[in-house]
């Protein structure tokens, strides 16, 4: 189980979240310009990373939200939480500095009073998760 | 607001409501442990539905109406038993006694539409959206407990406080009204199944504790 900091909320199971697959994949200024192919590329294909990755989650069963995050899809450590329609954060995470983690909690409260402020892009550096807090 | 002698005067409609939760009122009696652990459904409370930018004009107009707006996960606000619970940063719960509803003598829909008037967002009559569990008793946090993720320690989650969340693996609101009380809002059609899932977790109380 992911614990997935909502900008919002705080902490939350993966559970209450949904996946909204590649971010930074941006509307075509004029698709009534693009051929078939080009449509189809916009429409269906996407990048299939294999390390950091830019996606969308929505907070689903909670503020129902939408926000970016940064997670690494080989190790599943969560490198930043950023709202939608700011830039990719640049992340110095050296890429074998962390193994093993499946969750990482930006902060340990379930209460929204620490939650970090949407306006705020939050980089996780460390990924040691408080006891307890891995499900 | 308040008119409680409406409740019998609506040309008898009041008696053939059905809430969501009603066909379960033996077995959530049957299964309440005084003591322990008791669980009821109140039904038929007023809820409406607020979509406003809280820092707008008509955001302080509402929030003069309700008595605040919720600024961050998990505040409530509200006055005169109408409570306004924080959904999202941009959308809110109010919740009030069945009296307030507009149809029996109230006028919280009405004055809340009022207060938005024609300005960006929405105020809907969520009154039959979801129902109310209450689960009360020195063993309610355990019950919930099997079920809900949060940390429902008193040092993390303080009575006044309401979050939403999921309890046995549906969405529903959890408010805490007191040290060992709480309300859960789910969604009509999620009743019946919370309503037996929280029977379930409730039945060990009503042993004997193993040593
Ligand atoms: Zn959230």
């Amino acid at each position: 189980m992911l614990l997935i900091s909502c900008p919002n909320c705080g902490s939350r199971d993966e559970t209450e979240f949904h996946y909204g697959g590649q971010a930074h994949v941006p509307y075509p200024e004029n698709p009534n310009e693009l051929n078939d192919r080009e449509w189809a590329e916009y429409l269906f294909y996407r990048d299939n990373t294999k390390g950091t990755f830019a996606e969308r989650w929505l907070h689903s069963t909670g503020c129902r939200q939408w926000f970016n995050m940064l997670r690494d899809t080989v190790t599943y450590d969560i490198h930043a939480v950023y709202p939608m329609g700011t830039p990719r954060p640049a992340t110095a995470v050296p890429a074998a500095a962390e193994v093993g983690t499946a969750s990482v909690a930006a902060d340990s409260t379930t209460i929204g009073n620490a939650a970090p402020s949407t306006s705020a892009t939050s980089i996780i550096s460390s990924s040691t998760a408080p006891e307890g807090a891995t499900k | 607001m308040a008119n409680t002698a409406a409740l019998t005067g609506i040309n008898g409609l009041r008696e053939i409501r059905r809430s969501p939760a009603s066909h379960l009122a033996q077995a959530l009696e049957a299964g309440s442990v005084p003591g322990a652990v008791v669980l009821k459904e109140s039904p038929f409370q007023t809820m409406a539905g607020v979509r406003v930018a809280p820092s707008s004009e008509e955001g302080a107009r509402i929030a003069s109406v309700a008595g605040g707006l919720p600024a961050r996960c998990g505040e409530v606000t509200g006055r005169d038993g109408v409570s306004v619970l924080w959904l999202g940063p941009s959308e809110f719960l109010v919740v009030a006694p069945e009296e307030a509803h507009d149809s029996l003598g109230g006028d919280l829909i009405g004055s809340l539409t009022a207060a938005l008037g024609d300005a960006p967002g929405q105020v809907v009559d969520l009154s039959a959206n979801r129902t109310t569990f209450e689960l009360s008793g020195p063993r309610a946090r355990a019950v919930l407990e099997k079920g809900c993720a949060l940390d429902l320690h008193p040092r993390s989650f303080t009575p006044g406080t309401a979050l939403t969340t999921e309890v046995g693996n549906i969405p529903v609101t959890l408010l805490k009204t007191g040290d060992d009380s709480f309300r859960l809002f789910p969604r009509a059609s999620f009743a019946d199944f919370l309503g037996r899932w929280l029977l379930d977790a409730m039945r060990e109380f009503a042993s004997p504790e193993v040593p």
